[in-house]
């Protein structure tokens, strides 16, 4: 069906802008409510440690505590995966990093709270910590972090994973050449420009908290769970959002606080975490280190390709578990790769939790496997885009990890970069350089955390005398999700944005989104908001249809747009179907495709449609000081169709931000078992100041499953800046950096390598023993079997 | 939110009462002019003064007389002054555009010293174990070492040095001039030589066409951030020869260093890319950093040399 | 800290003159006025994010040049005209700089967006037309986590269009 389109594509304001450029959009630490408590988290001063008392007898008798809590007042387990259900509200036997959180207090003030956590005594008998991949992988001569029902061996190790996908030796056994290399990426985090935030209430038996969070519906989960009331009875409203990129995707500690505070003192109870706070809730980008070994053909084609990752993940499970496979299995959605192993492992340090990080695990294995493919391209004397661009994957294919590619715009998304950058016509100056990169990204993932087989996103439409509202239960985080609903119903109903009223992120008032995370709310809620507004269209076409005295069969022919229906104005057009069809309710709902292949695991990677992205940067590096001045950055990227351009754009921009800063600068690192530079001020982000230009291009390959052939655009931009930098790197210098970021000590180091006639490279040397477990054999689909669900079954 | 401590806060009328304010408090008692320093620093309690004496409301230290500077003048004020190039470019580049409209020059001059086991809040310093500079009994950056590393961190106080400024400071009983490289110490705890309760009044900072002079400032990102180092030469020429130079550092060491031996390198000779790059490698020699800033030491050694290249190559071409 | 609640509270009258209102306030002398701002005088529209000076965040005007609302006490800032967010807009009327924003979807999450927004207006107060370069260098206090700044720049561009020439 092609038809023109009114306001989906261009770019409009967004739908929340007003409230947010003159400060009266309410965030969560905005709230204050008379007689609002003020709660302070004591936390771990120590990276391990077994608490063997808390003595709260004094903070208790300070004027103006109302209460005092510990982890004997919530001791139910929650975690955001039903298999890492490792986490407490308050740990009242161990510690695991520091700042775990062992104590509350909720006073009339801040300042008194804050005292209160000074007069908290606890006991600790301190463990010995583990810090690094290589510690965690030894047997440990002390007590392990974790018990060792819910660990592998060694005790310190979480996950082990082992696949094969078709014939990995025959694969190699064919290729005229093969190449190992290791990778480091050390880990990073969000910062969020606004801290987390919670306000909790009690009242009639019924609890309801706001918070700044990506995922409402999984806060109630874990708030029913811990706090043993039904669901019923928990009310998760999300404040506006001041900003997560993945950083406020678990269930966490100070919500569960909150709300036990409130159920308690019967008062409102908010915490707000500090900035320092801030870097040990964490769940940011894993530290993995990589191996891999790819076979190609002379003339570049991938033969076969082993991966291998171990990841860093900090004191608790959080996403880990999922962590682990993403950085093995987006590789064969940009090429096509015969035959593919992976191996994974995740191990538990005494660090901050690590999680899902704008990209989910595979930021990591895309640095890695693009330089890696570059390096192979220059062993054979080939043009490194050309190589990839031969492995390229096809268009509505089946990668051999049976991941389904439907729309694909890689081969345009490379044409644009190329052709905007001059990339093959650059001169050759020491000291500058140019390098690309592509990758792809879930638009939303195919199976929800937990399994279920109900839809992922609901949304439901009320129309009366002429007002349209719609209610879902996503959260806009900024991103824009709000304006996307907006506009899709906007869309069907001929009216401007604008026009519709939204209420989203409130699980009393608004059915279920399962939330802002895995990119995918543009594709799920958008599909839901379509399919309720096209059944409202209906009532209302309908009704003027029969008052005009068209045929039923005539309808298509009756114009819906610019505010008018037909013959009759939005609102008249209202008025009819409410006089018809009595209150005007639609709803609409998305589940997606079963699409994973026919083996356990297959749970993680597959997404309804993936978004694809190609980038060259262009950067000049100073070998006397090692500092990489990034010059321009053009990136292409294949949204499907966009819905908002201005939307897009500004999610291309900030991914492209944010990988530069990973490429360049930041890092969540550790000295003593201590964060290292909890602060805004150290953790270094990029300034105005640090930004070149950057030079975007929307590429539209209308997908046929995506809203209007919508896809993802928030996570897929940043993937590939972070080894196109490192690879503009090598262009200018010839030196390899194997981690991120590029400091410029780095390229010194690299550089003083050369001289010394070593290879001129900064980054790991080896990749350690891991017990991996047996390989678990999958048989290739036929790379064009794109069915899916129950035919899909019904093959395997 | 981190919070300032319950504090007195007291107006003296002057610059006189000020000091006499704090010499009668003692280690109770400090200035604040702008705060841009002392706030954060007392909200991460590393400072614990209960009384703060106010120098904000002070409009006599407001002026600016030529190329003499009141204490309250901003930086941003400063920057945009027509003063020796080298100074006021220092001015220009401390922290950020908001700070630098509050901050003030003497306040740049007094900036407390730096290091990343300082520089945290009360839980994560006690959480380490406290040092040397606050609470504790050791270094931790230089666990053998009797005396504190913390690093000096004002981008304006090489440039003012370089450049043979002269600081006025106000005791109870009067004021008292001194040259504003005898304002220092090495120690990363006793970093400044006055008194505690001693107000700075006023730079004299000489006139702009004295000298050539430019300040170069290295950091990881365009703004925000404090000197990994700093270069100030301020040079005396007459026609293409130097008559006299000065090479001041930020960032090397508890104090401002002067690199002397590549000032009087410098001292008649024509600045040539050989003399700029043979003072360069001299200015690097006293510079001493420890791992406790951002980055390595050996890199932030390495581009003093780079950076005292550049100030001169600026400078000269003045 | 727990021996610091044995400390007197200092308690002042503060005339404060935000967004053109003068108000009188009975306030403990270290109260910040990103504090005053959004737990007495209710203008939550000031955000923070590290109270230490470091993010930009907590912009407001003073005089009409930016500054830094953790680290200001309402003791230093009588006689001052304070503006923020909330009182950038003429009446009903948004300010050149809201329209432009939100034209180019400038705000995306909206967090750091009323300081962006106060430390652009300071700029064109000063400099009505200025180049890119020369906006960077007056917003780059300002930390921004969502936008890469692009969007940020060329919506005060766009303001500075509208400015005679």
């Amino acid at each position: 069906m092609t038809r023109r389109l009114d306001v989906v594509g261009r770019s409009l304001p967004r739908v929340d802008a007003a409230a947010k450029l003159t400060g009266s959009a309410v965030y969560a630490d905005d709230l204050a409510p008379p007689r609002t408590l003020h709660c302070k988290i004591l936390r771990s001063p120590h990276p391990h440690a077994r608490v063997r008392s808390v003595d709260v007898a004094a903070a208790r008798r300070i004027p103006g505590v109302r209460a005092v809590i510990t982890g004997h007042d919530l001791p139910i387990r929650f975690g955001i995966l039903p298999v890492s259900q490792d986490e407490r509200a308050l740990e009242a036997e161990k510690v695991r990093y520091v700042g775990d959180p062992v104590a509350a207090v909720a006073a009339t003030d801040e300042e008194t709270a804050h005292a209160a956590l000074d007069a908290i005594r606890v006991d600790y008998e301190l463990l010995d910590p583990v810090l690094t991949i290589e510690e965690a992988l030894r047997e440990p001569a002390g007590e392990p972090i974790h018990d060792h029902s819910y660990t592998r061996s060694p005790a310190n190790v979480h996950r082990l994973v082992a696949y094969e996908f078709g014939a990995v030796d025959a694969g190699f056994e064919r290729a005229d050449h093969v190449r190992e290399d290791v990778f480091f990426f050390p880990g990073n985090t969000h910062l969020p420009m606004e801290q987390h935030s919670a306000l909790a209430t009690y009242a009639g038996g019924r609890l309801t908290l706001w918070s700044s969070t990506q995922v409402v519906h999984y806060v109630q989960r874990a708030l029913a769970r811990v706090l043993e009331l039904p669901m019923h009875r928990v009310r998760i409203i999300g404040a506006v959002h001041g900003g997560g990129f993945g950083g406020k995707t678990d269930p966490f500690s100070h919500e569960l606080v909150v709300a036990k505070l409130a159920m308690l003192t019967g008062r409102p109870v908010k915490c707000t975490l500090t900035r320092e706070e801030v870097f040990y809730a964490h769940r940011g980008r894993h530290p993995v280190l990589m191996w891999v070994r790819t076979g190609v053909t002379r003339d570049g084609r991938i033969t076969a390709m082993h991966f291998r990752s171990v990841l860093d993940g900090g004191a608790y499970g959080s996403y880990g578990a999922a962590s682990v496979f993403y950085t093995g299995t987006l590789q064969t959605v940009t090429y096509a790769i015969p035959a593919y192993r992976f191996e994974g492992c995740r191990v538990f340090t005494n660090k901050a939790p690590c999680g899902p990080k704008r990209g989910h695990g595979t930021p990591q294995a895309r640095f890695a496997l693009e330089l890696h493919l570059d390096k192979l391209a220059d062993d054979l004397g080939l043009d490194r885009v050309e190589l990839k661009r031969r492995n390229f994957v096809t268009p509505f294919s089946r990668a051999v990890n049976w991941l389904r590619v439907t729309s694909c715009g890689l081969e345009e998304c490379t044409a644009r970069v190329l052709e905007a950058s001059g990339y093959h016509q650059r001169r050759r100056t020491p000291g500058r350089g140019m390098g690309f990169a592509v990758s792809a990204y879930m638009s939303g993932a195919g199976t929800a955390i937990y399994w279920n087989g109900m839809p992922h996103s609901e949304v439901q439409l009320k129309v009366d005398r002429g007002g349209v509202t719609a209610y879902c239960g996503a959260m806009d985080i900024g991103q824009g999700s709000d304006t996307v609903l907006a506009t899709v119903v906007a869309e069907e109903l001929g009216l401007q944005p604008g026009k519709v009223r939204l209420v989203t992120a409130d699980t009393d008032l608004t059915p279920i989104d399962l939330g802002s995370y895995s990119s995918r709310v543009t594709f799920m809620a958008g599909n839901a908001a379509l399919e309720a507004a096209r059944r409202m269209r209906d009532l209302l076409v309908e009704a003027v249809a029969a008052r005009m005295g068209v045929a039923d069969i005539d309808r298509e022919g009756i114009a819906v747009g610019g505010g008018r229906i037909g013959e009759f104005s939005f609102e008249a057009a209202c008025e009819l179907a409410e006089e018809r069809f009595g209150a005007l309710s639609t709803a609409g709902s998305y589940t997606p495709p079963r699409i994973g292949g026919p083996f356990k695991g297959s749970g993680v990677g597959p997404s309804p449609a993936y978004s694809f992205s190609a980038c060259v940067v262009a950067a000049d590096v100073d070998a006397r000081t090692g500092i990489v001045a990034v010059r321009r950055i053009w990136i292409a990227h294949d949204v499907g169709r966009a819905i908002n351009a201005n939307l897009v754009l500004g999610q291309i921009e900030g991914s492209v931000y944010m990988g530069l800063g990973e490429a360049l600068m930041e890092e969540q690192a550790y000295r003593r078992g201590r964060h290292r530079w909890p602060s805004m001020l150290d953790y270094k982000s990029p300034t105005f100041l640090d930004m070149p230009e950057i030079e975007s291009f929307i590429v539209e390959t209308v997908d046929p499953e995506g809203p209007y052939g919508a896809k993802e655009a928030g996570q897929g931009p940043l993937l590939p800046v972070i080894p196109a930098v490192n690879a503009a790197v090598h262009d200018a210098l010839g030196i390899w950096i194997d981690e991120t970021p590029i400091t410029p000590e780095k390229v010194i180091r690299a550089l003083a390598a050369r001289e010394r006639g070593e290879p001129a490279r900064q980054g790991p040397r080896s990749f350690p023993a891991i017990p991996f477990p047996a390989l678990i054999h999958v048989d290739p689909p036929d790379p064009g079997d794109l069915r899916v669900g129950a035919e899909l079954d019904a093959r395997a | 939110m981190l919070r300032l401590p319950r504090l007195r806060y007291l107006r003296p009328a002057g610059p006189r009462e000020a000091a006499a304010m704090v010499a009668d408090l003692g280690e109770r008692a400090m200035l604040v002019a702008a705060g841009t320093d002392l706030f954060p620093k007392l909200k991460r309690r590393q400072f614990t003064p209960d009384t703060l004496v106010g120098l904000g409301h002070l409009a006599g230290l407001r002026g600016v007389d030529g190329t003499r500077l009141g204490a309250l003048v901003t930086l941003a004020e400063a920057a945009r002054l027509p003063l020796p190039a080298g100074y006021a470019e220092a001015a220009g580049l401390v922290s950020s555009p908001p700070l630098r409209n509050a901050g003030t020059v003497a306040g740049n001059l007094c900036v407390d010293t730096r290091c990343n086991y300082y520089d945290m809040t009360y839980e994560w310093r006690r959480s380490v174990g406290f040092c040397l500079k606050k609470d504790g009994d050791i270094c931790l950056v230089a666990p053998s070492s009797p005396r504190c590393w913390a690093v000096s961190s004002s981008d304006t106080a090489p440039a003012a040095i370089a450049l043979g400024a002269t600081i006025t400071l106000a005791g109870p009983d009067g004021e008292r001039e001194l040259p504003a490289s005898a304002l220092y110490r090495d120690d990363g705890i006793e970093y400044l030589a006055k008194q505690p309760h001693e107000v700075v009044t006023a730079i004299r900072l000489p006139a702009a066409a004295a000298h050539s002079s430019a300040y170069v400032k290295l950091r990881r990102r365009g703004t925000i951030d404090f000197p990994l180092a700093g270069a100030a030469v301020a040079l005396r020429r007459q026609g293409p020869e130097v008559v006299s130079a000065r090479v001041v550092l930020a960032g090397v060491g508890s104090h401002p260093v002067e690199a002397t031996a590549a000032g009087e390198f410098l001292g008649g000779r024509r600045l040539t890319a050989e003399v700029i790059a043979e003072a360069a490698e001299l200015a690097a020699k006293p510079a001493r950093p420890l791992d406790n800033t951002d980055l390595s030491h050996a890199w932030r050694k390495r581009m003093v040399r780079v950076i005292v290249q550049e100030a001169l190559e600026r400078a000269a071409a003045r | 800290m727990l021996n610091e609640l044995e400390r007197q509270v200092q308690r002042e009258v503060i005339a404060l003159d935000v967004n053109g209102e003068l108000t009188e306030l009975l306030l403990p002398v270290h109260r910040t006025l990103l504090e005053v701002l959004r737990e007495d005088l209710r203008l939550t529209g000031t955000k923070h994010g590290c109270e230490l000076g470091e993010c930009g965040t907590c912009t407001v005007l003073v005089d009409g040049e930016p500054q830094l609302s953790c680290l200001s006490l309402p003791v230093q800032l009588e006689g001052r005209a304070i503006l923020t967010v909330e009182g950038l807009a003429a009446g009903a009327e948004l300010h050149p700089l809201q329209v432009a924003f939100a034209e180019m979807g400038a705000a995306q999450c909206g967090y750091c967006t009323p300081g962006m927004l106060l430390a652009a207006r300071a700029l064109l107060e000063r400099t009505p037309h200025p180049s890119p370069q020369e906006i960077r260098e007056a917003l780059a206090g300002n930390l921004c986590r969502c936008t890469g700044y692009v969007r940020i720049i060329e919506a005060v561009e766009l303001a500075a269009a509208a400015n005679p020439a």
